[in-house]
């Protein structure tokens, strides 16, 4: 059975074993190919993750039994970077990935990945060079990562990692899906559409 | 106290502060197009929401459609499956949609007609609905286009168009403003492309992650819309979530008389409120940048991510261990300390948001005129928007480009990204005015892409590989 995104409530302690990815500037384009877009539906993207690079890379992380059913991706700077596809993160959620952990991120593909419950974790590239080191040599480690205090800790490796206070709230009170939010005060929605000059004939 | 226009736009939308921090932002124009939306629409069904305000949100088809020949129902049957979804979606919730031409009468409430479809950043300034002083969200990351009529315009995912549509809100922490200068003039031959292929080079891919840039100084002045357009459409290929120019006479000018802009006595209110988004003379930024414009060459990318381009004139980056380069360099199979000058090109591609628009096809006509496609080169043209298509056919261009052998087409993404029939095949090697290089991206895993301005993409089908369009611009036959 195919793990689907994560369920609505808090999220705080995610622990799992981890899969490391390495390289800068891993593009949405990458993780999830365009022409895995032409459908209406999300359903079965994990299958197509980063499906070219996979098959020029027979040694690509993810092609490698080791990492089956990992839950931690662990990569490098600017992940996720070019379209705002939520194919990407929602590949990655439908795998059973839950938690992301990088020297960096899109802002995008972070926001997006935040609304499917999946925190993106930035911390330094030394830091995660020697994690993602580890699980290569251990990859049956298990992992944790704490959005409250933004600890990570496998093995004997221990790094601090941080979020965007906003999410780690989010993800912490289990409001990361914020529409219910935007809806909650919508007399406030309607005040501010009442004064925006251009609704109301300049 | 002195503002810039992103902050005085943010606070006219704020309309509260979350228990999460982020502010809870009024969208004033949500663009939707048929990729980004379905699994939205879906959700909203889920909870049994509706769309919250209807008349601010715009549909179009661009990512899938074909644009060979858009008659329907389309051969591609996903794509006739993505365009029927989007057409139902907007007629269940009351959204107008500008459909392709052939849809049978599809369109929802209001719908003008089909003759406005094009590419969704192309559409949205065409028909006067994108405006200075609005908020802009659409499911696409290049919505940054907008910015160039001084709009602030988000691309958001899947779930934040679910958001909008259904609060016509987003949830958002603010960003800072970086605030780029162009000075002086661009040589002829040089255009907006090279201008922001030149700031990506030297801020890098994620130089903008956090930042708005607002881009300014008195080349930038100069440029008409369109070509503020090309400037803001590759802000996120800097990193940058959003760009924008402050609204100016340029802009205003633009705007008059479009359909969905103010009419009549109202343009003159508007004009004013315009004015007064616009940044104070000193308002305080997070980062300054110069750039000299005269500086500026043709601009090619030979890598694999937009910030890996060289001038014309200049070497490839040899940078023994540099993993990046080396990477591009392998994937290319282009050599350290080369030059991208006689690089043999397979395929040429005018187009996309970044470049489909009139002035973009009539640069490259320019070059083309009188001159002959190289043989073994596919070339083709493919107009933003049908309305691009109809002004550019009105001045004769689709003439000019058949006669040199370029296919003349229908609107839409087309080789943009790897999602329609156009792709690349094997490992072609593609001249492309679009907007991305990466890996994979024009729809074959181990076709190239390299990025350039719509007249070098000309100049480069012409002689079969690459070369400086100022060659050619010199020589232009009568
Ligand atoms: S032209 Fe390319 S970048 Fe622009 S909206 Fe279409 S696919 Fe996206």
């Amino acid at each position: 059975m195919t793990p689907d995104a994560p369920a609505a409530g808090a999220v705080n302690v995610i622990t799992g074993r981890g899969i490391p990815l390495r390289g800068d500037d891993i593009d949405t384009d990458r993780i999830m190919p365009a022409r895995f877009l032409r459908a209406t539906s999300f359903d079965g993207l994990e299958r197509h993750l980063f499906e070219d690079d996979r098959a020029t890379r027979p040694d690509h992380p993810f092609n490698d039994a080791r990492f089956a059913g990992a839950t931690l991706l662990v990569v490098n700077s600017n992940f996720g970077c070019g379209s705002s596809r939520e194919h990407a993160p929602q590949g990655l959620a439908r795998s059973g990935i839950r938690a992301i952990v990088g020297e960096s991120f899109s802002e995008i593909f972070q926001g997006n990945a935040a609304m499917l419950g999946v925190p993106c974790f930035a911390a330094e590239r030394q830091a995660i060079e020697r994690l993602q080191t580890l699980i290569e040599q251990t990859p049956d480690l298990t992992i944790a990562a704490r959005v409250d205090s933004g600890l990570i800790t496998a093995g004997p490796l221990r790094l601090t990692a941080t979020l965007p206070a906003a999410l780690r709230d989010g993800f912490l009170s289990g409001q990361w899906n914020p529409t219910a939010m935007l809806l909650d005060r919508f007399d406030e929605v309607r005040a501010v559409a009442s004064r925006l000059p251009y609704l109301n004939g300049f | 106290m002195a503002e810039t226009l992103f902050q005085k736009v943010w606070n006219a939308h704020a309309v509260r502060t979350l228990p999460s921090g982020q502010t809870q932002l009024f969208v004033g124009l949500h663009l939707i197009h048929e990729v980004t939306t379905p699994q939205a629409f879906d959700m909203l069904r889920q909870h049994g929401w509706g769309v919250a305000f209807p008349d601010r949100t715009f549909g179009t088809v661009d990512h899938i459609v074909p644009t060979d020949t858009q008659r329907r129902p389309f051969v591609d049957l996903m794509a006739e499956e993505m365009t029927t979804a989007l057409e139902r979606n907007c007629r269940e919730f009351g959204i107008h949609l500008a459909g392709p031409a052939e849809a049978g009468g599809a369109g929802g409430p209001g719908s003008p007609g089909s003759d406005d479809q094009g590419i969704v950043h192309v559409i949205g300034p065409e028909l006067g609905l994108t405006q200075p002083g609005m908020t802009i969200a659409c499911g696409d990351s290049h919505t940054s286009t907008h910015g160039a009529l001084g709009a602030l315009a988000f691309g958001i995912g899947t779930s934040q168009v679910r958001d909008v549509l259904a609060s016509q809100c987003l949830s958002l922490d603010p960003l800072k403003v970086r605030r780029i200068d162009i000075d002086g003039r661009l040589a002829p031959g040089v255009y907006a492309k090279d201008v922001i292929l030149t700031i990506i080079r030297r801020l890098g891919v994620q130089g903008g992650v956090g930042f708005a840039y607002e881009y300014g100084g008195s080349a930038v002045d100069h440029m008409s819309i369109e070509e503020r357009m090309t400037l803001c459409n590759m802000s996120i290929e800097g990193g940058a979530r959003a760009g924008y120019v402050n609204p100016d006479d340029t802009t205003f000018a633009f705007l008059r008389g479009r359909r969905f802009a103010p009419q009549g006595d109202a343009f003159g209110r508007a004009v004013a409120w315009w004015r007064s988004i616009a940044s104070d003379a000193d308002a305080p930024y997070d980062d300054r940048v110069r750039l000299d414009a005269a500086s500026i060459e043709p601009t090619v990318t030979w890598g694999i991510n937009p910030g890996q381009s060289v001038g014309i004139g200049e070497p490839l980056p040899s940078a023994p261990g540099d993993e990046a380069v080396d990477e591009a360099l392998a994937f290319m199979g282009f050599a350290a300390g080369s030059r991208m000058e006689g690089t043999p090109i397979d395929v040429a591609f005018i187009g996309s948001c970044t470049n489909g628009r009139l002035s973009d096809l009539e640069e490259a006509a320019r070059i083309v005129r009188g001159r002959r496609v190289a043989p073994g080169v596919k070339a083709l043209v493919v107009p933003g928007s049908r309305r691009v298509s109809r002004e550019a056919e009105a001045r004769g261009l689709d003439e000019v480009f058949r006669r040199a052998g370029f296919e003349w087409r229908g609107a839409g993404c087309s080789m943009c990204l790897g999602m329609n029939t156009d792709r690349l095949e094997g490992r072609q090697v593609c001249a492309s005015s679009s907007n991305r290089n990466f890996k994979g991206r024009q729809g074959s895993p181990t076709g190239r892409t390299l990025l350039m301005s719509p007249a070098m993409v000309a100049a480069a089908a012409i002689a079969g590989h690459v070369v400086d369009v100022r060659t050619l611009l010199d020589e232009v036959p009568a």
